[in-house]
C-alpha cells in the first residue's frame, strides 16, 4: 500500500517553475532518498508536500495514504501524520520546547478525537525520547530552536518526529550540520522508528548518511525532475562521479 | 500566503465581547464644563471644602491651558480635536450613594459585572481578590471590606476616602501627580468623580490581591477616575485594574490619574489589563485613553512595579512612571501593548533616578497588527546625586502584516557618571516561516499566531499575578484575531 504517490507534480514559486513534473511512489515500510544538486528543487518538493501555501501547484496530483494531499492545509496534513524535518528549523522565542511539543501532540490528538495529554503524562514520554537521542534535559525548557547550534536544531527536529510518530517523515538535509557522533545518534533514532507502516523520504547530499540509514530507493532530482532512480548503489555512484554521470535534463523515474 | 491571510481575516470578524450596554437609570450632569459643574460634582459627593477648592484650582489651571491650546500634541497619535464642552462629566447610576451592603446594588449592574466575569457577591469572588467596581463615574461596590479592615488595610472608593479619611487624602492627593502636571491631569483633578483608594499601614502585607474594575456604560460620558495607593513603611500590596466599555460609534474620553506612594521598605505592584473598546475594524468609535500614572518611591529600599497589558482603546497615551527618590529604591515597568485594526498607542515609561543606588528595569513589548500604530516612548533620567544608578531597558516590537507600524523613542539623560545603562531593542515580524513551521506540527493558524505572540510577551506575563496571566493571554489571542492582512 503506498503512503505517498506523486503524479506529474508541477510547482511554481514566485512565478518560476521549480518542479517540472515529478513522479514518485513511496510504500509503507520503505525509505526513499532524494539527492540532487543545489537548487534542483528538493526542499521545494518537501515543502509542497508539507503544504506550504505560497508554493503554487500548477499541475499534478499527490495522494497521501490515499487522500488528496494537495487539498489539505499544513496542519491537516500534519494531523494526518505527515512530518517535515526542516532544512532550516525556525526559532520561536519565549515558547519552551516542552510546551511546543505538547501543544503539537495535543493538536494531533484533538484532530483524531483523542483526549489531550497533560504535562504529567507527557513529560515522561518526552524524556524517554530525549534519552534515545542523547539530548540534555535543559532543552526541555529552552525556547524552541532559539540560540540552538546548527546540529542541535537538527537533533531537535528528530526529537519532534520521534514524539509525533508520523506515518510519513520527510527529512530535509537533516544530516547537514551534524558531527559524526550526532549523525550516528540521529540515524539510530530514525532506524528505531522504521516500521512496516511508516515511510521516510530522506533528502541528502551525502552518501555518508545512507550508510547508516539504508534506503530502499534513491532518486536523483535535477532541475525539477527526477532523472534517475535506483537502489542504494546509485548513491555510491553519485559520490564517485557526480551528477554529470546521471545526465541532466532527460530521463525518467 | 493568501489562504493564511484569509483565515486570519475571518477570525478578525470576531466582535468585541464586552460591548453591551446596561439599561439602568442614570443621573447625569448637563453637558459641558464650567465652575458650576465642578461645584455640582463636589456637592453630589458631599465633599469637604478642601476638596472643592482643590478641584476649582485645578479647573482654573486647566481652563488656562485649554485657552492657550496647550493640549499635548507631541504624542505619535492622531485624532480630531476634542470638544470639551460636548462631554458629560458626571454620570452615575440613580441609586443611594451609600450602600450598606453589597446586596443593595442594582441588580442590572450586578448582572453587568457578572457578564464581565466579575461577580460582586463576596462568596463567589476569586479567592483572595478584593474588588472595587467603578461604573461610569462612581464606585458601586467594594468587596471583602471587612477582611481587609481586620488587617488595617483601607480599600474603598475615592469618594468614601475623602469623607472618611480626609487627613490621608489631603496628605497624599496630588503629591505625585500635581494638577499642574499636564493637561489631562488638570482636567482629571477638576472633574474626577470616583476611583479607588488604598492605604496599607506600617509593616502590613496586604492579605489579598486588590482589584478595581472600571466600566464605562453611559454614552457621551467621560470617565475620569483617580486612584491613590499609599504603602506605609514596610508595607506591601499588589493591585490590579481592569477596564471595558460598550461598543459605541463615537469616541469617548477616559482621562484617569493614578498616584502611588511607597515609603521606606514598602512595595507596590500595580498591574493593568486594559481592554477599553478599541473601535471597530474601520477605526470608528472607541475609547481615548489619556492616562497619567506615576509612582513615587519616597522611602529607602522601596519598590514600585508597573505591569500593563494594553489591548483596548482607540488611542492610548500613557506612561506609568517611577520617581526613585529613596536610596536603593527600585522601579520596574513591564508592558505589552497591542494595536490592531486602526488602534494607536503611544506608551512607555519614565524612570527618574534621584536617590543613590536606585535601579530601574524597563521591558516593553509592542505588537502591531492590521493598521495599528504602536509607539514606545521612554525616558530614563539619572540626576546628579544618583550615585550608582542602574537602568536596564529592553524594547521589542513585533509586527503582524505589513500595514502596521512600530516606533521607538528612548530618551536618556545622565547627569552622574557612575550610572550604568543597558539598552536592547529589536523589531521582528511574525513571518510566514514561523507560522508554517508551527502549523506543520499540527496547530491551526490562530493558535500559531497566539503561540508566537505569547512567547514574545512571556517576560511580561511572568510579572502578572497568576490569576490574571491566563486572562491576559486569552485577551491577547482574542484581540489578535484577524490580524494578518
Ligand atoms: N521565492 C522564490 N523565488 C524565486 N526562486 C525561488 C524561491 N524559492 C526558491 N526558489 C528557487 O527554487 C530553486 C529550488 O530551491 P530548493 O530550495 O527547492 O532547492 P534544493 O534542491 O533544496 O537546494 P539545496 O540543495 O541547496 O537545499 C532554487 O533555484 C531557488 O533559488
Ligand atoms: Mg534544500
Amino acid at each position: 500500500m503506498s503512503v505517498l504517490e506523486i503524479k506529474n507534480l508541477h510547482v511554481r514559486v514566485d512565478g518560476n517553475e521549480i518542479l517540472k513534473g515529478v513522479n514518485l511512489r513511496l510504500d509503507a515500510g520503505q525509505v526513499h532518498s532524494i539527492m540532487g544538486p543545489n537548487g534542483s528543487g528538493k526542499s521545494t518538493l518537501a515543502q509542497v508536500l508539507a503544504r506550504r501555501e505560497s508554493y503554487d501547484v500548477t499541475q499534478g496530483e499527490v495522494l497521501f495514504d490515499g487522500k488528496d494531499l494537495l487539498a489539505m492545509k499544513p496542519e491537516d496534513a500534519a494531523c494526518e501524520g505527515l512530518f517535515l524535518a526542516f532544512q532550516y528549523p525556525v526559532e520561536i522565542p519565549g515558547v519552551s520546547n516542552a510546551y511546543f511539543l505538547r501543544s503539537a501532540v495535543n493538536a494531533v490528538r484533538k484532530y483524531r478525537g483523542q483526549d489531550e495529554m497533560d504535562a504529567m503524562d507527557f513529560l515522561p514520554k518526552l524524556r524517554e525520547k530525549m534519552k534515545l537521542l542523547e539530548m540534555d534535559e535543559k532543552f526541555l525548557n529552552r525556547s524552541v530552536n532559539e540560540a540552538f547550534s546548527g546540529g542541535e536544531k537538527k537533533r531537535n527536529e528528530i526529537l519532534q518526529m520521534a514524539v509525533l510518530e508520523p506515518k510519513l517523515a520527510i527529512l530535509d538535509e537533516t544530516d547537514s550540520g551534524l558531527d559524526i557522533d550526532a549523525l550516528k545518534v540521529v540515524a539510530n533514532g530514525v532506524n528505531a522508528m522504521r516500521s512496516p507502516d511508516r515511510a521516510f523520504l530522506v533528502v541528502t547530499h551525502y552518501q555518508r548518511l545512507l550508510n547508516y540509514i539504508v534506503p530502499d530507493r534513491v532518486h536523483v532530482l535535477v532541475n525539477g525532475r527526477i532523472v534517475r532512480s535506483g537502489g542504494p548503489e546509485l548513491a555510491l555512484q553519485l559520490e564517485e562521479s557526480g551528477y554529470a554521470s546521471v545526465g541532466s535534463a532527460a530521463g525518467a523515474a | 500566503m493568501s489562504s493564511n491571510t484569509d483565515t486570519i481575516r475571518e477570525l478578525a470578524q470576531q466582535e468585541y465581547k464586552w460591548g453591551f450596554v446596561t439599561n439602568i437609570e442614570q443621573e447625569s450632569a448637563p453637558r459641558g464644563l464650567n465652575e458650576d459643574i465642578i461645584r455640582f460634582i463636589s456637592a453630589k459627593k458631599d465633599e469637604p471644602e478642601f476638596m472643592l477648592e482643590w478641584r476649582l484650582r485645578a479647573y482654573r489651571h486647566w481652563a488656562s491651558l485649554e485657552k492657550a491650546q496647550a493640549e499635548p500634541k507631541w504624542a505619535n497619535v492622531h485624532y480630531d480635536p476634542i470638544d470639551y464642552q460636548d462631554i458629560i462629566y458626571y454620570s452615575a447610576p440613580k441609586q443611594k450613594p451609600n450602600l450598606k451592603s453589597l446586596d443593595e446594588i442594582d441588580p442590572e449592574i450586578r448582572r453587568t459585572y457578572e457578564k464581565l466575569g466579575i461577580p460582586l457577591a463576596e462568596q463567589k469572588m476569586l479567592a483572595g481578590v478584593a474588588v472595587d467596581a467603578v461604573f461610569d463615574s462612581v464606585s458601586v461596590a467594594t468587596t471583602f471590606k471587612a477582611k481587609l479592615a481586620e488587617a488595617g488595610v483601607i480599600f474603598c472608593s475615592f469618594s468614601e476616602a475623602v469623607r472618611e479619611h480626609p487627613e490621608l487624602v489631603k496628605k497624599y492627593l496630588g503629591s505625585v501627580v500635581p494638577y499642574t502636571d499636564n493637561f489631562f491631569a488638570a482636567l482629571n483633578a477638576a472633574v474626577f468623580s470616583d476611583g479607588s483608594f488604598c492605604y496599607v499601614p506600617k509593616s502590613v502585607k496586604c492579605p489579598m490581591e486588590l482589584s478595581t474594575y472600571f466600566r464605562i456604560n453611559a454614552a457621551e460620558t467621560g470617565q475620569f477616575e483617580r486612584t491613590l495607593i499609599v504603602a506605609d513603611e514596610g508595607a506591601s500590596v499588589s493591585y490590579l485594574e481592569g477596564c471595558t466599555a460598550p461598543i459605541r460609534d463615537t469616541n469617548q474620553l477616559h482621562a484617569a490619574v493614578v498616584e502611588l506612594v511607597a515609603l521606606d521598605n514598602a512595595q507596590i505592584k500595580y498591574s493593568t489589563v486594559q481592554n477599553w473598546y478599541p473601535g471597530d475594524k474601520n477605526g470608528k468609535g472607541g475609547i481615548y485613553n489619556f492616562v497619567t500614572k506615576r509612582g513615587k518611591c519616597a522611602g529607602r529600599n522601596s519598590k514600585i512595579s508597573w505591569t500593563q497589558v494594553e489591548t483596548g482603546s482607540a488611542i492610548t497615551w500613557k506612561y506609568p512612571s517611577c520617581i526613585l527618590q529613596g536610596d536603593n529604591s527600585v522601579g520596574e515597568f513591564y508592558s505589552v501593548a497591542l494595536t490592531n485594526n486602526f488602534q494607536q498607542a503611544d506608551t512607555g515609561t519614565k524612570m527618574i533616578h534621584i536617590g543613590k543606588n536606585t535601579r530601574s528595569t524597563i521591558v516593553s513589548k509592542g505588537i502591531s497588527a492590521g493598521h495599528g500604530q504602536n509607539t514606545y516612548r521612554g525616558m530614563v533620567r539619572i540626576l546628579k546625586n544618583a550615585e550608582g544608578a542602574r537602568n536596564y531597558t529592553q524594547c521589542d516590537s513585533l509586527l503582524i502584516g505589513d500595514k502596521c507600524g512600530a516606533h521607538t523613542f528612548p530618551y536618556i539623560e545622565v547627569k552622574n557618571s557612575t550610572a550604568r545603562m543597558e539598552h536592547e531593542a529589536s523589531t521582528s515580524k511574525i513571518g510566514e516561516d514561523q507560522l508554517f513551521y508551527i502549523r506543520q506540527r499540527g496547530l491551526k493558524t490562530e493558535d500559531a499566531v497566539s503561540m508566537v505572540v505569547n512567547g514574545f510577551c512571556k517576560r511580561v506575563f511572568r510579572e502578572l499575578p497568576m490569576e490574571f496571566a491566563v486572562e491576559a493571554q486569552k485577551l491577547l489571542s482574542v484581540s489578535l484575531e484577524g490580524s494578518v492582512g
